[in-house]
């Protein structure tokens, strides 16, 4: 899907307009426009970038450039819920790689992709910073802790419910 | 979480208290933003002598001394100096600056007002991770709470100085915790590190301007320096080591979790506070300031002479636990994000699972880090999935030999050192595996769980 023109919600504009002005220089506000376009529209389409790119004053390559470094920004859609799961030493020491496994087969879902019903993106995540909690992983912005499969079935079964809704 | 009696708390005093909100009201019932009060009618310079007299060091991985960082800041450049609280808490192992974040974040904030002040700060800007986004709220929310009772924005507290702090949420890339590289990203660009000289922050840092960057546990230590007076504060640890640290421990023990300290060994954290390994387990190793940093043996004597000429011969639990005690023992106190490994951990799995972490965080920018991760990613893959060859230990000491030092930035230490490190200390095992294609009697099941880089 494209976007011919941007079609952003009222409330990601008032986000974008005060942005800007709290940075010295307009391109730093590149991240904070990125993050309020992802979180309207689920991912950085290129209009969206050359949008950022004249709002701001600079070349549409200096925006794709920040997009395609930072692994959350990303130039696909993602499921209704984006799931990450901590992969790095703590996390797999405690379990986490079992937990992943419990959310793909629960969505019968593969690793990055979309899972069949669209309701979730299964990744992994590197360190979460929550190692004292492992093992652990956000679904979109909540981290749940201490994990196990059971637990992770528990989860699942909340989104299930959720997405019947 | 429940605090340990053997816990010296300063900066989670009250973080773990039942009722204890990020709400300003509870900073203030506890006397919060006094400690500004006082510092706004100081002489900025006393400030900062205040915290080079403390001996107050980095919280965030490197340990240099704050105070002595605050003096090579530019002031005679005639442009604006800025303050950046790194948040972006990446080093895996690491979970402490989420604890202040989350629970205490006015401690932050005032510690970040007096750092400023200190240093005639124009704007301050607190980089925060992109996957901690309650943390971000929390702190916006702070912020504005904070610039209502005069803490924070235009004319602090009648004082005629100004200043704004302003939250800014990175996208996930570890890289942005080095400091050069969290320039560049606060810039709007890739968080390429800057080489160094010329880019010293101090002198030329956030738009080319003189920039103080500080962790987050750091900037909260100025209060309660000024509070005590550095003369007290010092008195907490080691000579060298002052001050509390908020110690991150996880792994194979039994309590895992942050514990703030004062001075002791690494056998009191590990076996005392964090009940030691779980039942029927031993103690294998310890990685003890974040992933980056060498391992440490267990069952290995760590010797050495101390700077007055006696001799050291310990334990790993005789370890002081500070930055001076584990430079002695060959590795560093880091980012304190200590974690341990028992005796079921592989230990080519956890380098591999590190190696992915490594090859995928790497910037890109030096060829020796870009190249040289990816491919020990590679070998330390093949090696716990059954495809490993004679050469590969002696490989992967070559490649990672090549990395260290050949980069702009830190980062190239941070993939060598494990590998170097594990290997000096667990030879044997890398060989048992170079020389069976894997080892022989390893539970396949486990190593692909533990190494879990697909």
């Amino acid at each position: 899907m494209t976007f011919k023109k941007m079609d952003l919600k009222p409330e990601t504009l008032a986000e974008i307009e005060a942005a800007i002005p709290k940075y010295p220089e307009a391109q730093s506000a590149v991240m904070p426009l990125l993050h309020a376009i992802q979180k309207d529209q689920g991912f950085i389409s290129n209009e969206a970038a050359e949008w950022v790119a004249e709002k701001l004053g600079i070349a549409p390559i200096n925006v794709l450039s920040v997009v395609t470094f930072y692994p959350f920004f990303r130039q696909h859609k993602v499921g209704k819920r984006h799931i990450r799961v901590c992969r790095t030493l703590s996390c797999a020491m405690a379990g986490g790689s079992k937990v992943c496994d419990k959310m793909l087969s629960e969505f019968e879902a593969e690793l990055n992709q979309v899972s069949p019903d669209g309701e979730v993106t299964v990744e992994f995540a590197e360190c979460l910073a929550s190692c004292g909690s492992a093992p652990v992983m956000l679904v979109d912005e909540d981290l749940h802790e201490n994990l196990t499969v059971e637990k992770a079935k528990e989860i699942c079964d909340q989104i299930k419910a959720e997405g019947t809704k | 979480m429940a605090i340990h009696p053997r816990e010296q708390r300063l900066i989670l005093k009250y973080a773990d208290e039942p009722g204890y909100t990020p709400h300003i009201d509870s900073y203030l019932e506890k006397g919060g933003y006094e400690t500004l009060k006082k510092a706004v009618t100081m002489e900025p310079q006393s400030i900062i002598d205040e915290v080079k007299k403390s001996g107050l060091r980095g919280r965030g991985g490197a340990g240099f001394p704050c105070g002595v960082k605050w003096s090579f800041v530019d002031r005679k450049s005639g442009k604006p100096i800025y303050l950046i609280c790194n948040c972006d808490e990446s080093e895996p192992g690491t979970f402490k600056d989420r604890q202040i974040v989350h629970k205490d974040p006015h401690q932050l904030i005032e510690g970040m007002m007096i750092s400023c002040f200190a240093n005639n700060v124009a704007k301050a800007f607190i980089y925060i991770r992109e996957e901690m986004p309650y943390g971000a709220k929390i702190l916006d929310q702070a912020i504005l709470e904070a610039k209502e009772k005069g803490f924070v924005g235009d004319n602090v507290l009648g004082s005629g100085y100004s200043c704004d702090i302003v939250v800014h949420r990175g996208a996930a890339a570890y890289i942005c915790g080095e400091e050069t590289g969290l320039i560049e990203s606060l810039e709007g660009k890739r968080a390429n590190p800057r080489i160094k000289p010329p880019y010293f922050p101090a002198v030329l840092g956030l738009y080319n301007c003189p920039t103080i960057v500080n962790n987050v546990e750091t900037l909260c230590n100025p209060i309660h320096i000024l509070k005590m007076g550095a003369d007290e504060f010092a008195k907490i640890g080691r000579p060298n080591n002052s001050g509390t640290r908020i110690w991150c421990v996880s792994g194979g023990v039994q309590r895992p979790g942050y514990y703030e300290v004062g001075e002791m060994t690494l056998g009191d954290l590990v076996y005392d506070i964090c009940g030691g390994p779980l039942p029927g387990r031993k103690i294998k190793a310890i990685i003890p300031g974040g992933s980056s940093m060498k391992i440490l043996k267990n069952g290995d004597r760590y010797k050495g002479k101390n700077p007055d000429g006696s001799e050291y011969d310990w334990g790993l639990e005789d370890i002081p636990l500070d930055y001076d005690g584990i430079a002695a023992a060959g590795s560093m106190s880091g980012s304190g994000g200590m974690m341990v490994l028992d005796d079921t951990v592989s230990i080519p799995a956890a380098l591999a699972n590190l190696m992915a972490f490594y090859s995928h965080e790497s910037c890109g920018q030096c060829t020796p880090c870009r190249e040289g991760s990816l491919w020990l990613k590679k070998i330390t893959s093949r090696m716990v999935h059954g495809q490993a060859r004679e050469e590969d230990v002696d490989l992967m000491l070559s490649v990672a030999d090549q990395i260290a030092g050949r980069t702009i930035c830190a980062f190239g230490f941070a993939v060598a050192w494990p590998v170097q490190s594990y290997i000096a200390k667990f030879e044997e095992e890398f060989r048992e595996y170079a020389a069976h294609l894997s080892d022989p009697n390893a539970d396949r099941q486990a190593i692909k769980e533990l190494a879990c880089n697909g």
